[in-house]
């Protein structure tokens, strides 16, 4: 293969300068002993410390894991499920249909999303706060999951199946112990897709959380809102780190995986 | 054979409900309560209202802007896609292109605040070239340039697939048949990757047509997009039955486009 030339060099490495560049400025001013972010007055640790001492922001960013970590596990049973369901109808043009209304929910924009679930969530009384998340957070994460794990079903060969019938295998066998499996890579990386749609999630959530209950984004919103504080910076240092570690984790996984298809969203 | 047995969907259930409740209910919502007005009469006053000027003004500046941010997003995706895919050790640098859109949203739109506010960095460096400072926050183009920012990664990706998929051998044939590197894009490669491209206007354009973030934090309320009168509608105003009308037409759209950017053959881009 050609060696890149000197302009695309300049021009990718462009690219990831702005890329980068305003997330490592906020984590640059989060050691500023100052209190904006124009210019660094002396290195500090406060605002970190600050972070850890705020009980409202620990427990919101405690509301946000929960959410995050019980949407995923829960959005992943209920997408393995569907993408069973699909993987087994017979019906070509059913199974068309389904998959169709699977993906609305994945191009659907989030504030139609959000809208229409707060308004589900009256009819049906629903209380706005972490029912009412959660369930959202679920809802929008299972089509992705089925995403992930249908084309590894697909991949499968069917003589897998036929096999372990011909062996006397039960149903339940079949799937706990043949299909199951075979398709881990395509669950696991399904779970983490819906943990960090769930982590990033602020439209939908903004939407539907009542007074009284706020995830990590909708609280960074209100307050951005009201201007700068360096306890924001402090979280997304924080948040940089964790973000990097789970990217790390779900590459893994992907690269075992092999997925045929990249992540879209 | 037991696949006859009417019961073998069974275990389906809560997938089938997720369907039903989550899927196709939120639409059946969102079209019935275009139809009520504030104190909940039964009305067209809604349809009505969104094809008053208002609302035909602020669809055609929201599309004006999507088309904006996808058009930008795509100028500066595709050359960024085609050089990742000719570096040595591309999944890697694609990662690291990816990394940034796992950040979390608001935190990247909250940098921008302070790098484009009065004292911040931009207008430092505009300060020390002599061109002064700028009011760069709450305009149009700060509201276009961290759109732009924010959607390029995903523009990338599908582009990255649909050039990473091209035989290295066909670009071998066309040189050896006499094409110079601008004939070989035009007529190789730029027809061999316009479904990423399609896939890329996809997941950007119906995304921007209904920001409301970004335009709260950064554009101040100048910009006003479909998103932000549904969230407007819902949430402050409390007139569910307008943002639902709205709500309705941004689907409508969201469909249209789905269509334009699918299709196989043919298609908006030729």
């Amino acid at each position: 293969m050609k060696k890149l030339g000197i302009l695309p060099r300049v021009y990718l490495a462009a690219v990831f300068v702005i890329l980068y560049a305003p997330i490592f400025y906020l984590i640059y001013y989060s050691f500023n002993s100052g209190d904006g972010m124009s210019h660094f007055e002396s290195f500090t640790l406060d605002h970190y410390q600050a972070v850890f001492q705020d009980t409202r922001l620990l427990i919101i960013v405690l509301n946000t894991v929960i959410i995050a970590l019980l949407s995923a596990l829960l959005s992943t049973t209920i997408g393995v499920i569907g993408a069973l369901m699909i993987y087994f109808m017979k019906n070509k043009s059913a199974r068309q249909a389904v998959l169709s209304l699977n993906n609305i929910l994945i191009v659907s924009p989030d504030v139609i999303i959000g809208a229409s679930f707060l308004i589900l969530f009256t009819l049906i009384g629903v209380k706005l706060g972490f029912a009412s998340v959660l369930i959202s957070h679920i809802a929008f994460s299972i089509p992705i999951v089925v995403i992930m794990v249908l084309p590894k079903l697909l991949e499968m060969s069917t003589t897998l199946i036929d096999a372990a019938r011909d062996l006397g295998a039960s149903r339940k066998d079949i799937l706990t112990r043949v299909i199951l499996p075979y398709i881990k890579p395509g669950i696991f990386a399904g779970f983490f897709l819906a943990l960090t749609y769930s982590l990033d999630d602020f439209a939908v959530t903004f939407f539907v959380t009542g007074n009284g209950f706020s995830t990590l984004s909708v609280e960074i919103y209100s307050m951005a809102r009201t201007g700068i504080t360096l306890t924001i910076n402090a979280l997304s240092g924080l948040i940089f780190l964790i973000t990097i570690i789970l990217v790390l984790g779900y590459y893994i996984i992907g690269n075992k995986a092999k997925s045929p298809q990249g992540v879209k969203k | 054979m037991r696949s006859k047995n009417p019961l073998r969907f069974i275990y389906a259930t809560p997938y089938a409900v997720w369907l039903v409740l989550f899927v196709l209910a939120p639409i059946a919502v969102i079209v019935y309560y275009s139809f009520f007005d504030l104190s909940g009469h039964l009305t067209l006053a809604n349809y009505r209202n969104f094809f008053s000027s208002i609302y035909f003004k602020l669809t055609i500046s929201s599309f004006w802007y999507a088309f904006l941010i996808t058009f930008f997003a795509l100028l500066i995706s595709y050359p960024t896609a085609y050089f990742l895919t000719k570096t040595r050790h591309k999944q890697l640098w694609l990662l690291l292109i990816i990394i940034p859109s796992w950040i979390n949203l608001l935190l990247k739109t909250y940098a921008f605040i302070g790098l484009m506010g009065v004292y911040g960095p931009i207008n430092a460096f505009l300060e020390a070239v002599g061109i002064g400072s700028q009011q760069i926050l709450f305009t149009d183009f700060s509201f276009v340039f961290v759109s732009v920012y924010i959607f390029i990664p995903f523009m990338i990706l599908p582009i990255f697939n649909a050039l990473d998929k091209i035989n290295p051998t066909l670009l071998d044939a066309s040189k050896d048949l006499g094409a110079n590197a601008w004939v070989t894009f035009k007529r190789v490669i730029w027809p061999m990757t316009t479904d990423g491209v399609k896939s890329g206007i996809q997941v950007v354009f119906i995304p921007a047509l209904s920001l409301f973030m970004i335009t709260r934090l950064i554009a101040g309320n100048k910009v006003i997009t479909l998103g932000t009168a549904i969230e407007q509608q819902f949430l402050v105003t409390q007139n569910w039955g307008m943002g639902s009308t709205i709500a309705v037409f941004l689907i409508i759209f969201m469909f249209l486009i789905m269509i334009l950017t699918s299709g196989k053959k043919g298609g908006i881009i030729k």
